[in-house]
């Protein structure tokens, strides 16, 4: 395997909701109020070596974004450390961060939010690379022009400003613009889900060709299975925080091993003919506020048995280079 | 079909803008059976919710609904305003939004506003509207009901307030219920149990629904049949399966093949090129045209018209023949980003 770019190590990330005013008045009173402690992301590990795709992959709460975020360096990991081409990110402050995080760019989910209104799309293309020297002021102009053509977007549009641009072209511009720094590794959160069906196509094979051209490395999180699957080559499955299954993605997709993994292939509906039959997985998704104790799965787990209430199940090895988290891989849930 | 409950005929649907008039539907005609789903489907600015809104009378200024027909139970219900309207609306059609707190009032109690659906139509006692919520809940698979009733809706989950809005729309047992969006805003585990709920639902209480979705997956396992929508017109309709299975439209079979579950990973999805138009600048002709691989001459210039077989419709001049063409096929066909 060579060398890993990224190597998050044990990271995890809590958010505190402090007690305003009159909450600590009450708990001074006696009211036994205490802060209230979301963990959005739990002990995580996960390497990603350089010019490789993982794809992060959950539902709402299980702590994807989160993680991109931290990968960014736009969070803190209360816990563990992130590792980028050996040298943390985030936690060296000062000159040295601003140098490395340059290398990671992050492109957002919604094209309209991450787009600032007021400024011409060159001008935002242009600001990164310029400030960070990458180019010089005077070969700005040329510089944006070739970023704009590589994403597919005539160069002459460079003086327009967002509103005139439909959400597949602003998407095509931001990650214009995450290119313009020239990142050793990208962070793509959703970047397809706020798009229609037939614009969803073009952004995913404008990805995919730049990967190719530009020997990227990405980290790309999404909610979608069929999406995941066509653009990556490892696929790391989170439930609450916590990865569940990993593994390289052919062999994940032919045969998922943790339930949870494999509830969420049944539940998925699939562009197919005759088939009207579901099987929904049972039940909510618990809270991170309070997640269930154990293994985060159980109470909605058609396999859960007692060890799975007490004790949560580590992310171990089933076979080369795959990974479950899930007590039936490790003697059984009694 | 004569059992249609629900039928839409040559709809127009404009609205007034300094830009001229938009047709956000235009010429839309459909029809739904009892215990039937129809799923109509679209991107962004097709005219799909438009037609919802239509059919339920809530178009407003400058908006106006200006032509075609929509009748149903055997009763037109285009021209009908105000109270008239009123007492069809939630009664004998009714609809679910895609975010379930535009449909809940935040600082009402679920049974506070359940109650007040019930007697807006039934002259009955409050306890009596109560059970009748409660029943409906749990219709919908809503465990507890009783308990829910007094819950407040950020109490509950986004999949829960979601069944409390199908719940409140099936109170009265309508013919049909129109839900724009329902499932979009949901997570996947949670949006498979409200597809099952609703296909369970559709059978047993023979309430059709009219499912508008820009998602040819969910469409797919949960519709019956198909209205494919494009620029404010029907496109494409028929049997679900057999349109997923031979798509006659070139759009409809673009669309279809630009779903990445569907191809080898890594490999180049065939794309749609260019965007959908803005209705305020259609091409004249066909208004999928600019976008089309099989675009002909006559595709430009004449608006192109409906072509028939069993059951299926196809608005094109160059329908794709489902001999010469598999399921799929536009798969070979790889577009090059336009725009």
């Amino acid at each position: 395997m060579p060398s890993a770019l990224l190597d998050i190590d044990h990271v995890s990330k809590r958010f505190v909701k402090r007690p305003n005013l009159g909450e600590r008045i009450a708990g001074l009173l006696g009211a036994g109020q205490k802060s209230e402690i979301v963990r959005a992301v739990t002990d995580v590990s996960l390497t990603v070596a350089k010019g490789e795709v993982v794809g992060l992959v959950g539902e709402s709460g299980c702590g994807k974004s989160t993680l991109g975020r931290m990968i960014a360096g736009i969070y803190t990991p209360s816990d563990g450390k992130i590792l980028f081409g050996n040298a943390p990110v985030a936690k060296v402050q000062g000159r040295r961060t601003q140098k490395l995080t340059t290398r990671v760019q992050m492109i957002h989910q919604d094209p309209f939010a991450s787009l600032n209104p007021r400024i011409r799309i060159g001008d935002t293309v242009a600001e990164g690379p310029v400030a960070h020297n990458i180019v010089k002021g005077r070969d700005a102009d040329a510089y944006v022009a070739d970023m704009l053509g590589r994403v597919g977007l005539d160069p002459g549009y460079r003086r327009r400003f967002p509103h005139q641009f439909s959400g597949g072209q602003r998407q095509r511009i931001a990650i214009a613009r995450a290119l313009a720094m020239k990142p050793d590794l990208l962070v793509l959160d959703e970047p397809v889900a706020s798009l229609d069906v037939s614009i969803q196509a073009q952004v995913l094979n404008l990805f995919m060709d730049l990967r190719q051209d530009l020997d990227l490395t990405g980290v790309f999180i999404s909610h979608d299975l069929g999406v995941v699957r066509h653009v990556s080559d490892r696929v790391a499955i989170m439930y609450l925080g916590r990865i569940v299954e990993l593994a390289p993605t052919a062999e994940l997709y032919a045969k998922p091993n943790h339930p949870y993994t494999r509830a969420l292939f049944e539940s998925v509906p699939r562009v197919g003919v005759g088939r009207k039959d579901f099987r929904p997985i049972a039940g909510e998704i618990p809270s991170p506020l309070n997640p269930p104790s154990g293994c985060h799965f159980h109470p909605r787990c058609p396999f859960a048995g007692p060890r799975c209430k007490r004790e949560a199940p580590p992310l171990a090895a089933i076979g080369p280079g795959r990974f479950s988290a899930c007590h039936l891989n490790t003697g059984g849930t009694e | 079909m004569s059992d249609a409950v629900l039928r839409v005929n040559n709809l127009q649907t404009q609205f007034q803008t300094r830009a001229g008039v938009l047709k956000a539907v235009d010429g839309v005609s459909f029809e739904v059976a009892r215990g039937r789903i129809l799923g109509l489907v679209g991107e962004s600015g097709s005219g799909k919710s438009v037609t919802g809104y239509s059919i339920l009378g809530l178009i407003e200024a400058p908006g106006k609904v200006a032509g075609g027909e929509i009748i149903l139970n055997g009763q037109d219900i285009t021209r009908l305003k105000g109270e008239a309207m009123r007492r069809v609306r939630g009664a004998q059609i009714a609809m679910v939004f895609q975010d379930p707190m535009m449909t809940l009032n935040p600082v009402l109690k679920i049974g506070t506003q359940m109650i007040a659906a019930v007697r807006a139509h039934a002259r009955v006692s409050r306890k009596a509207a109560r059970a009748r919520a409660r029943d409906a809940l749990a219709k919908v698979g809503i465990p507890s009901p009783e308990e829910r009733l007094d819950a407040y809706p950020h109490q509950l989950s986004g999949g829960m307030r979601q069944r409390v809005a199908i719940a409140t729309a099936l109170l009265h047992s309508p013919a049909v219920i129109i839900a724009d969006e329902p499932t979009t805003a949901l997570d996947v585990s949670i949006q498979g149990q409200i597809l099952a709920e609703v296909r369970r639902l559709a059978d047993e209480t023979g309430t059709a629904f009219v499912w508008v979705t820009h998602d040819l997956a969910v469409v797919s396992s949960l519709a019956d049949d198909i209205c494919v929508m494009y620029a404010g017109r029907v496109v494409e309709s028929g049997p679900a399966d057999s349109v997923i299975a031979s798509p006659r439209h070139p759009y409809t079979a673009g669309l279809l093949a630009s779903v990445p579950a569907e191809h080898e990973p890594g490999t180049r999805l065939p794309q749609v090129p260019g965007s959908t138009p803005s209705l305020a600048n259609l091409p004249s002709g066909c208004a999928f045209a600019p976008r089309c691989a099989k675009a002909g001459p006559a595709c430009t210039t004449t608006p192109p018209v409906q072509h028939f077989e069993d059951g299926r419709t196809a608005l094109c001049h160059y329908p794709i023949e489902p001999v010469s063409c598999p399921p799929l096929s536009l798969t070979s066909t790889t577009y090059r980003s336009a725009s």
